[in-house]
Formats: C-alpha cells, sequence, structure tokens
C-alpha cells in the first residue's frame, strides 16, 4: 500500500500498518510495551520513539525535529523512520532507565525470566546500571487479583494492557489502575477478583513478570520448556495453542497467535483443561477381558492389565480368543496381542452381515483417525454400522466483549467465542462418517438399538476429557452389556471398565492428526509429549489395527483422504500449515 | 582431494626428530643408576621426609579449592537459595535437581521471601567439582568447600539433599575455610533489601553506580 523506509530499507507496508508493524516487515525491531495488536492504542509507555519523517516526491528528505510514537503512527508512503540514530537509542535507554527505577530487579525468582520483555530490551536496547541512590519502592504483592492470577505489584512497567484486556476483549472491567505517579499500581475492586473465563490472558499479556500464573508459579523455569504447536481440544472454536513440556511432562498452554481460528486469545477452560492428561485416572496400558468389579484405585490399572485380581469373565470373546493368548500383557510390549485379539473379535462380532455390529466415533478424534478406522472397517464385505458418539454441549456460545451487564455482543462485534460444543472436530469427522456410509447415524438411534437388543458388538471410541460430556449413565448401562465391546479410551470410567478389549489411547497433547473447528479450518495437533505409560498415539493405534505398512504419518493419510473424499479434497497437498486451512474456499466468520 | 592436501601441508609443517643414538656408556645404565641413587642418599641424609603423612596429617587446603557443596543460610537461619534454577541450568553434568515451592505470606518466617527449595539435590558422584553452580548463583548460596575427602558406602549416600547440604554449611562455616566467596559479602538484590535511607552505604564490591 505505500512505501517505506526503514533505516533506509525500502519496504512495502499494508494500509492499517503503525510503525512498529511496518518496521517488523523490514526486519527491524522497534520496542514496544503497551501497544498490542489487538487492544487499543495507549501510547503511554514511550518504548517505541522513533524517529520519523517524510520522503518528498523530490527526493529529499524532511524528518520531525521530535521522537514520535511508533505504535501511534500509521506509516504512509514515503514515510522514513529511523530507529538507530543517538537521538532513538538515548530515548530508548533512558526509558528503559526510568522503567526500572523501582524495579526489585528480583529476575532469580521472577517466573517470567527467560521470556520477559525488560530483560531483553534492557539487554539491547537499555544501560546495565542504574544510577539510583534513593530507596525503591517496595510494594506488596497482590494474590487477590484473581483465582489464578497473582499480580508482583513492583514489577509492573503500568503498561495497562491487562487492563484494557478486561474493558475491550473480556469486556468484564475487572482491573484498573489507582494512584497515579510512581506509586501507581493495578487493582481489582474489592472483592470482585479478575476470574472471567478469559482471565488467564492478561498473564500473557503482561510484558513483565507482574502478572502471573498461579497454577504456573514455580513450577518451571520457562528456559527448561519446549513447545509445540498444537490446537486446543476443548471446544470447537480449536484455539491455536503452544503446548509446552519438559521431561514428557505438560506445564502449560499458551495461545498461539492466528487470526483464522481465534485471534490471540484462549480460554481458561482450555488453559486449564489440560489437566487429566497426568491424571490418576489416565488408562495405562490396553487390556483384555472384561474387568468383574471396579478397581478400588486408579493405579490399580497396570496391574488389572497385568491379570492379577480382577479375573477376566468368561465373555464371548475371550471364550473365542486362542489359548495362548498371552494375558501377561504389561511384560511384553503388550500392543501386537491385544491388536491381533481386537480384529479377531470384529471379525467374530460382524459375522456375516455386519449389521449388528457398531463403531462409534467420537468428535473428539482426529479426521485421519475417523478415516483410517472407517475405512479398515469397511473394507470388507461385510459392511457394520458407522455412527457418531454423543456430542458434548453444554449451554450456548459464550461471545466476548461483554456489557457491563454481562450480556454478550453482536454477532459482528464478538471478539472471541467459547463454543458451546465441547469438542473439537465433530465437523471432521461427520464429514469422514457420511463419505463412508452416506448418511450420518446419529448416537440416539444407535443407543436404541443397542437397547432393543438388535447390536452384539461395537467400537467404541471416547477421548472426551470432560468429565460431564460423552457417554453417559444410560449409554453406558446398555453398551456395557454387549457381548464384544472394544473400547479405545484414555480415562477409567464404568465403559472401560466393561470393555471386553480395551484399547489405552492418547490425549491430544500425545497425537498427530487433523482437528475442523466449526468455521471449516482444518489445523494440525501435533505430539508435545510421548504417550505415556504403555498407552499409544490414537493414530498409531489404528494404522496398526488397519494392518496398514509402514508408521503413521498424518500428512500421507490427508493426501490419501482427500484423493478419496471430496469434501477435503482442500487438504490434497497434505501440508495444513501453522495457521491451517479452511476446507472450503470461502472462509466462514470464526464464530457461528 | 582436499585430503591429500591436508596431508602435504601437514608434512610441510612437521620437523622430523630422530632419537639420538645411544653411546656405550648410556647402554651400561649404570651412571644412571649411580645417579639416582646419589640422589635417594641425599635425601636420606637431609633428614626432612618428603613423603606426607595423609591420613594423619591432612594437607592445607587453599581456601578457592572446589570440594564438597554447601547451601549456605540467611541471616535468619533459613536456607539462603531462592530456588532460581541457575546452577541447575549452569551445572555440565547435570547434578543437581531442584523444587520450587512459593513460600506463604502468613508465615512470618517466610513471608519477607517468595520462592525457596522445597528440595535441593545434588549428587556428588555426578558432580565433577566445576565451580559452575557457585558462579551461576546470583545470591551466593551454593559454594563449594574445602572439603576434599568425601566418601560414603552407597551411591545412595553420595546424593546430598537440602538438609545434608546445609548440615556441611553448619560444618564449615567460621571455620576458618570458608570459601573465598564467602568473604566477598556482597549479595544480589534478590537476598538482600534494598538500603533503606539514601545515606545507606553501597554495599562493598558494587560500582559507584550500584547495580
Ligand atoms: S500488570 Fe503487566 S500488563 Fe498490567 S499494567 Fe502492569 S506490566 Fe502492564
Ligand atoms: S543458583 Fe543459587 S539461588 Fe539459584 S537455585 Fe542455585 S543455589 Fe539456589
Ligand atoms: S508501545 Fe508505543 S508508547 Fe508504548
Amino acid at each position: 500500500m505505500g512505501t517505506v523506509f526503514v533505516n533506509d530499507v525500502e519496504i512495502e507496508c499494508g494500509p492499517q500498518d503503525n510503525l512498529i508493524l511496518a518496521a517488523r516487515k523490514a526486519g527491524v525491531e522497534i520496542p514496544h510495551y503497551c501497544w498490542h495488536p489487538d487492544l487499543s492504542v495507549v501510547a503511554s509507555c514511550r518504548m517505541c520513539l522513533v524517529e520519523v519523517g517524510e520522503k518528498k516526491p523530490d527526493g529529499t528528505v524532511v524528518m520531525q525535529p521530535r521522537l514520535i510514537p511508533g505504535c501511534q503512527t500509521l506509516a504512509k508512503p514515503g514515510t522514513v523512520i529511523r530507529t538507530d540514530s543517538d537521538k532513538v537509542k538515548a530515548s530508548q535507554a533512558q526509558t528503559l532507565e526510568y522503567l526500572l527505577l523501582n524495579h526489585p530487579l528480583d529476575c532469580s525468582i521472577c517466573d517470567q525470566a527467560g521470556e520477559c520483555y525488560l530483560q531483553d530490551y534492557t539487554f539491547k536496547f537499555g544501560n546495565a546500571h542504574s544510577r539510583l541512590q534513593e530507596p525503591k519502592v517496595q510494594r506488596e504483592d497482590k494474590y487477590h487479583i484473581g483465582e489464578q492470577i497473582a499480580l508482583f505489584t513492583d514489577r509492573c512497567v503500568m503498561c495497562t494492557r491487562c487492563v484494557r484486556f478486561t474493558r475491550e476483549i473480556s469486556g468484564t472491567s475487572e482491573l484498573h489502575v489507582i494512584s497515579r505517579g510512581s506509586v501507581e499500581e493495578i487493582e481489582v475492586f474489592p472483592d470482585q477478583p479478575c476470574n472471567n473465563k478469559l482471565a488467564g490472558n492478561v498473564v500473557d499479556l503482561c510484558p513483565v513478570g507482574a502478572l502471573c500464573s498461579k497454577d504456573f508459579l514455580y513450577k518451571k523455569r520457562v528456559w527448561w520448556l519446549k513447545s509445540q504447536d498444537s490446537v486446543c481440544n476443548l471446544c470447537s472454536t480449536g484455539c491455536s495453542v503452544h503446548v509446552d513440556q519438559n521431561e514428557n511432562k505438560l506445564y502449560r498452554l499458551r495461545p498461539r497467535e492466528n487470526d483464522q481460528a481465534q485471534g490471540s486469545f484462549m480460554c481458561d477452560e482450555g488453559r486449564f483443561g489440560w489437566k487429566y492428561i497426568h491424571r490418576d485416572a489416565r488408562l495405562l496400558a490396553p487390556r483384555l477381558g472384561r474387568l468383574s468389579h471396579a478397581p478400588a484405585s486408579a493405579n490399580e490399572h497396570a496391574h488389572a492389565a497385568n491379570g492379577n485380581g480382577n479375573g477376566h469373565a468368561p465373555t464371548a470373546l475371550s471364550a473365542a480368543l486362542p489359548v495362548d493368548m498371552p494375558t501377561d500383557l504389561a511384560t511384553l510390549d503388550p500392543w501386537p496381542a491385544a491388536l491381533e485379539a481386537t480384529r479377531t473379535a470384529i471379525v467374530q462380532a460382524m459375522g456375516k452381515d455386519g449389521h449388528k455390529f457398531v463403531a462409534i466415533f467420537s468428535p473428539m478424534m482426529t479426521i485421519e483417525e475417523a478415516y483410517m478406522l472407517a475405512k479398515f472397517l469397511r473394507s470388507g464385505s461385510v459392511k457394520p454400522t458407522l455412527a457418531l458418539g454423543p456430542v458434548p454441549v453444554i449451554g450456548e456460545d459464550d461471545r466476548y466483549p461483554k456489557n457491563h451487564r454481562g450480556e454478550a455482543p453482536a454477532l459482528e462485534a464478538t471478539k472471541f467465542t467459547i463454543a458451546a460444543e465441547k469438542c473439537p472436530n465433530r465437523r471432521g469427522v461427520e464429514m469422514v462418517l457420511k463419505h463412508f456410509q452416506g448418511e450420518l447415524i446419529s448416537f440416539d438411534k444407535v443407543l436404541e438399538r443397542v437397547e432393543r437388543g438388535d447390536v452384539t458388538g461395537a467400537y467404541v471410541v471416547g477421548g472426551y476429557t470432560y468429565p460431564e460430556t460423552g457417554y453417559d449413565q444410560q449409554a453406558m448401562t446398555a453398551l456395557s452389556k454387549l457381548p464384544t465391546l472394544i473400547v479405545q479410551d484414555l480415562l477409567r470410567s464404568p465403559l472401560t471398565e466393561a470393555a471386553t478389549i480395551l484399547l489405552a489411547s492418547s490425549s491430544f497433547a500425545e497425537r498427530e492428526g487433523t482437528f475442523i473447528n466449526q468455521a471449516g479450518l482444518a489445523q494440525l495437533i501435533r505430539a508435545a509429549i510421548r504417550p505415556l505409560g504403555e498407552c499409544r498415539a490414537d493414530g498409531r493405534l489404528l494404522f496398526e489395527l488397519a494392518g496398514r505398512k509402514g508408521v503413521f504419518n498424518s500428512a500421507a493419510i490427508r493426501r490419501e483422504m482427500a484423493t478419496e473424499i471430496f469434501s477435503l479434497s482442500a487438504l490434497g497437498s497434505g501440508e495444513l500449515g501453522p495457521l491451517g486451512t479452511f476446507i472450503t474456499k470461502q472462509p466462514q466468520p470464526a464464530t457461528v | 582431494m582436499s585430503e591429500t592436501t591436508e596431508t602435504t601441508k601437514r608434512t610441510k609443517n612437521v620437523r622430523w626428530v630422530e632419537p639420538p643414538k645411544i653411546g656405550f656408556m648410556e647402554a651400561l645404565y649404570l651412571p644412571a643408576i649411580a645417579q639416582g641413587i646419589s640422589t635417594t642418599v641425599k635425601h636420606l641424609l637431609a633428614g626432612k621426609s618428603m613423603t606426607r603423612q595423609y591420613p594423619e596429617v591432612e594437607p592445607e587446603i587453599p581456601p578457592n579449592y572446589r570440594g564438597v557443596h554447601r547451601l549456605n543460610r540467611d541471616e535468619k537461619g533459613r536456607v539462603k537459595c531462592v530456588a532460581c534454577f541457575l546452577c541447575q541450568t549452569a551445572c555440565p553434568a547435570n547434578c543437581i535437581t531442584i523444587e520450587a515451592t512459593g513460600t506463604s505470606k502468613d508465615d512470618p518466617n517466610w513471608n519477607d521471601r517468595d520462592k525457596y527449595p522445597a528440595s535441593f539435590v545434588i549428587d556428588e558422584l555426578r558432580c565433577i567439582y566445576c565451580g559452575m553452580c557457585e558462579e551461576a548463583c546470583p545470591v551466593d548460596a551454593i559454594e563449594l568447600t574445602s572439603i576434599y575427602d568425601l566418601t560414603g558406602m552407597t551411591r545412595e549416600q553420595m546424593i546430598f539433599d537440602k538438609e545434608k547440604l546445609l548440615s556441611v554449611y553448619d560444618e564449615t562455616v567460621g571455620s576458618g575455610n570458608d570459601p573465598v566467596r564467602t568473604k566477598r559479602g556482597v549479595l544480589s538484590p534478590a537476598s538482600e533489601k534494598a538500603p533503606e535511607s539514601a545515606g545507606a552505604p553501597l554495599p562493598p564490591g558494587r560500582g559507584q553506580l550500584g547495580g
């Protein structure tokens, strides 16, 4: 939209680019604290001051005598930006000196150390020394800011990003500034802590270590964390996230900026909703044979798989298994035997026409997993019924910013949506099922058939991570009576106890594959950690169950699907890119 | 190809030295033996024993010796370490394992601090005694003492936890052989309160501009 000159480099910039964005395109960093692309501009921190001028059509350059905040100034054709002059450098160093005047310099105990903009900018643009001789203003830490948020008051640089977030994005306006000058502080009103469903974002927004997540506080120094790009699986908004782990343990989820998906933020349900991954209720090994009674504790699962104590009920399946089938699955790699048993059980239960066998797909699956399972089950001459499992919907879409009465905004004014549909991939799984079967069979219909006794065997995929969603009591009771019940799930439940074959699967952080969100955006989830214990990533599990040769690779499966399933042909290249690919040409608005 | 050029270059720079030919007297070895015996006898007659009477007489260890670690205590007797993990990060042998925890603001003994190590374990067998940890420590909480004769009956005994490391401090502090770094007496802002008034003297060792 026009050529600007950044330190003598010529660069094209967009119509809405401010000087920070324009300089970024030229590879030049203009340091800034208060400016954030999704928040209003206040130009209060003065960190972004640069020299600005204009190149006249005759080639002469006229510079303005004063320094200009880069965040507040739009780049126009012919704008000249200087970030490396002595004047700018002196201003940056002075601004940092002021910001650090009363800063406690407690990097050694600060959680932000390692990803702190005060550290980075001081290193790049500041002085190594403070000239302050007077005592620093010392202030109390505030642990009452929010259930998940602590404020280390004396580290704050008063950029007010957090305040603007609660006013402009969540609309809940809990945070505000009290006092003035060097005693200015961020505060909440008495007994009105910042507990809105987007509150965790202020921790990411805070450029320094002032706002910290209580959940993550002191758990890990950030430089140990290894980060993987993935997608949150707790609702069908499908927020892009960074999954931060160390030594195969998840520590936190952070939003990953993606304007095609959710923007720059994520909700707290997603942010803290991954704890089930390391919960005791995780199933850690496959199991053959139905448990006669529920184990007393989750830890007994390993033992249950070992076959001690909870004996196998003589079900149709285990009676039919070859006698030399190793039941002591925990000692060797339990999977070849488990998968072999699964294949045998499926063939036996399908019988002649497959009518009495149903496969229940979960909207928590990736499209690759759904495709491999559907293709495997429908590849023979007998065709079992494929159905979609329960689609968890809780309440209504929760849209932000709220107004002062807590009401949702108009659709067009929505900046963030927490979807009511608490699963990441209903759309994708439905497409796969429609392709293989022509029609979509809902869970209610299947359940009714199961209750009528019209079904003798089922392959049930779980993976529901909200405890209150997924298969309800009625469904579990009905399914538990089936003579053949193959369950692929990751958390212990009455259903997994009743399974005649249990295939211990993995959470989204251990898998690779594609989720299609409610707007039709296909995004890649990547394995951040190895599957825990003996459980197995669903993709690999189904790949091997289907007897495919080689190693599971989601891109290869996507290419295969795209040639076969017309509605998914947009995924033909196999690559989705870091921000995902829309499956329809016309991207629909991210809100429904 | 590059191999050959390499070789040529190497041969060019190498000066071959032939060992000197051995003469008749040297081939007898007797002069060398006599010379050796004379040295022995000289020392014998000098009456001054060169043998170190270890362990009866312990050697004098310089205060910058890098031996067993200790965890220092702060002025209130608490562990001085602030659990910043810098030593664990710096350690090339990966022998330090720390678990941090926050302090309770209701605990009068701890409410002036934010974070401390709930557990602090050093595997003394894995340690290579390079001293990186004490150099990394911003509050001089970890130091290598001049204890060099570290023994144990099992491997487990050589894995020192926080209590053990603090007890090393209790044993060595003020023994006259404190590590040199202790004597520096300079602590970073993380462990010390800011000076109360403008008139307070600068901490020793700091530049005029503070730090
Ligand atoms: S708490 Fe953080 S985000 Fe809020 S004003 Fe202070 S520095 Fe900015
Ligand atoms: S460097 Fe010092 S303060 Fe930091 S963890 Fe190690 S001993 Fe503790
Ligand atoms: S970023 Fe421009 S003034 Fe703060």
